[in-house]
């Protein structure tokens, strides 16, 4: 997994309460069977003005103009403001995949949706949760300011924005190291693998027929 | 000193390792497998040389790609007309065939939509964890079991530890007390419950739903309502071990016998919160104000009665709040104010792992039984949770009351839920449907959605516009 230590980057406006993962990612891409390539249909319902299919060339589809991600100002965005909820709805990892896909470090938002914020860590994005009355700041400093840039800080666990404004935010100790290390959590359990099985053999005891009963 | 609630019991008795950073290594015991949401985990599992940790913890089904028109569907696999959607059905069925896991094919007679299929087996039971790439895993709570949704990457660690790193949640009561209306279904409790906190309400809580209602309904209804704790932003939902309960799993195929049931029984008997066991938030509806409920709005939280009428932009203060009711009613085509009564679906769905068991199917019958479908409606399908349900609604003749009243008796499989099938909406379609999210496009492009119970979405199918089945 991609390590994430530091992120200074424009930031892009996702202005509504509740954004679900099919408005993330549109189920008929989730027929792919790879885990990338999903960034060009990121948002494919807002985004574009006709209906994503998978494999196609987005090139040549009309865009929605009025769409954050499609206006000059905030091309190469990689960090995404966005309001409450976010994340909500499917656990589709495509979600995350898309996101990062697209280049998208890290997203900024009053609060996530539970399925979709572990996602992120599995993928090197940092979700952050900010009070939303600061969420509301930082869309008022976005809007106003073309070129808007954030330094996101995961050591340090600060948001620092252009005037030197600094928000602290939380962020569980596990999931901090995984992703300033970049970690393979799987391998991390593995280490844990006699534990794993001195807990099978009491389960066993206890609960056998939880055992060999699909085979 | 205060007792555990069942989300306690559960969490405790499935913890490997507590770890010094506050999380916890917490044990799987079943890990339900369906095509969308796992190629990827054993691509993963592939490239680093990895096998899984314990195959008989694991089962799969293909649901979400899968056709249910009779004679695509016949063909099995090779016949799935979409070849991208038929890739990943054959992807499932290579990778299970690989890694030897248990698998319920296409044409499989216990095929169907994976929390359909777990309980009917017996394959999920009282007390266990249960996982799987799908958020509405919550169902299978129902029986008093820690089910929630997980990611791609967590059924790769799953498929190779055999456990997943977890932090603990809180708990929430939502209690319902007294006893329904008739004509109200445990569809109509759950969206009243999402209705009243939000559809962030549960986010960072496990739900265990209680109280006279809950105890009173079918393992059925309390599935429906474990299904739709996701929508009230609650990884998981969960019902107290009862009589209900065993008498449900009793039989069931993968359900133990014989001592080891008599064994499985007592052990399962203790999987209730202590009665003093502390909640962290307590929600408490009265069963007798619940009324048959329809979403208007493009989250399930917006929702209404069948009496009420859709909310104005104009009398609502906070910005953001305000934002989103214009928006969905831009996005439906709907005007403020106007009667819910007054909506009119072009389609009906009636199927998803919401509401597509034989309870359901005898609900939706008993209101067309005689009846003929309205003649504005475009379709009107029926879609069957699994071929298990299929044949005992076949038995009971219900097809036929289907198909009489001119609506589509279909294959098992997700279909128009979310639409990864042939089964869609066209752009601006209204659809009264008994799946379980109305977000923008989730049934196809531009579909407009309406969350409602199997009687109701029947009743409209007749009618032709949302009608209060309590008047039926």
């Amino acid at each position: 997994m991609k390590s994430f230590v530091a992120e200074r980057g424009v930031v892009a406006p996702m202005d509504r309460a509740n954004v679900d993962t099919d408005l993330i990612i549109p189920k008929q891409f989730l027929k792919s069977i790879r885990r990338s390539g999903f960034g060009p249909h990121l948002f494919d319902d807002l985004r574009y003005l006709d209906e994503g299919q998978p494999g196609q060339d987005c090139s040549k589809r009309p865009v929605n103009p009025d769409f954050p991600l499609n206006q000059p100002r905030y091309q190469g965005a990689s960090i995404l403001l966005a309001r409450e909820n976010f994340g909500c709805g499917s656990s589709r990892e495509h979600a995350p995949w898309a996101l990062e896909d697209h280049g998208f470090r890290c997203i900024i938002a009053p609060s996530f949706a539970d399925i979709f914020y572990n996602n992120c860590f599995k993928n090197g994005i940092l979700p952050i949760v900010l009070d939303e009355h600061v969420v509301d700041t930082l869309f008022r400093e976005l809007y106003a300011n073309e070129g808007y840039e954030l330094t996101v800080d995961l050591e340090e666990q600060q948001v620092t924005t252009p005037n030197g404004d600094i928000y602290s935010f939380e962020v569980d100790e596990f999931r901090r190291h995984c992703l300033l290390k970049g970690l393979d959590d799987i391998g991390l359990t593995l280490e844990d693998a006699d534990a794993i099985r001195a807990y099978e053999l009491g389960s066993r005891e206890r609960s056998p027929w939880l055992f060999d009963v699909i085979r | 000193m205060s007792g555990q609630t069942l989300y306690d019991k559960l969490w405790q008795s499935h913890l490997v390792r507590q770890r010094d950073d506050g999380s916890a290594l917490i044990y799987i015991d079943r890990h339900l497998i369906h095509e969308v949401t796992s190629p990827q985990a054993f691509e993963g599992l592939r490239m680093a040389g990895r096998k899984p940790w314990r195959l008989d913890a694991n089962l799969a089904v293909p649901d979400h790609n899968v056709p249910t028109e009779r004679v695509e569907r016949s063909g099995g696999v090779a016949a799935i007309a979409d070849p991208v959607s038929r890739l990943q059905v054959q992807t499932l069925d290579d990778n299970c065939r690989d890694f030897d896991i248990v698998e319920f094919e296409i044409n499989d007679v216990r095929q169907g939509i994976v929390h359909v299929v777990g309980p009917e087996q017996g394959a999920t039971l009282p007390g266990m964890t249960v996982v799987c790439g799908d958020s509405h895993t919550s169902t299978h709570g129902a029986l008093g079991a820690l089910a929630h949704g997980i990611g791609t990457s967590e059924v790769e660690h799953v498929l190779a530890t055999q456990c997943l790193i977890q932090q603990k949640m809180k708990n929430m009561l939502v209690r319902i007390d007294g006893r329904l209306q008739p004509g109200v279904l445990a569809k109509d409790v759950v969206l009243a419950v999402i209705g009243e906190i939000g559809t962030a309400g549960g986010s960072g809580y496990a739900i265990e739903f209680g109280g006279e209602v809950v105890r009173n309904m079918s393992m059925e209804g309390r599935m429906t309502m474990c299904n739709m704790s996701i929508e009230a932003g609650a990884r998981m939902g969960m019902v107290a071990v009862d009589d209900t309960t065993l008498e449900y799993v009793k039989g069931r195929p993968y359900a133990p016998r014989g001592a080891m049931w008599e064994r499985a029984e007592q052990a399962w008997r203790e999987l209730r919160s202590d009665d003093h066991a502390h909640f962290d938030r307590v929600v408490v509806l009265r069963g007798e104000d619940i009324k048959p409920q329809v979403t208007w709005g493009t989250s399930p939280e917006m929702v209404l009665p069948i009496d009420g009428c859709l909310p104005d932009p104009a009398n609502i203060e906070n910005a953001t709040e305000r934002a989103a009711v214009e928006r969905a009613l831009h996005y439906m085509g709907l005007q403020a104010g106007m009667p819910i009564t007054a909506i009119r679906p072009d389609r009906v769905f009636i199927g998803s792992c919401t509401n597509s068991r034989i309870e359901d199917l005898r609900a939706a019958a008993a209101v067309v039984r005689g009846k003929r479908v309205a003649a504005s409606l475009k379709q009107a399908l029926v879609v069957p949770g699994s071929g298990q349900v299929k044949k005992q609604a076949e038995a009971e003749g219900l097809d036929k009351v289907f198909i009489e009243a001119g609506m589509e008796w279909r294959e098992p499989g997700c279909s128009m839920c979310l639409a990864m099938n042939a089964d869609k909406l066209g752009q601006g379609e209204h659809c009264a449907s008994t799946s379980n999210r109305n977000f923008e496009g989730r049934q196809g492009f531009g579909g407009r959605t309406h969350l409602v119970s199997p009687a109701m979405a029947a009743a409209a199918a007749i009618a032709g516009h949302f009608v209060d089945v309590r008047d039926w």
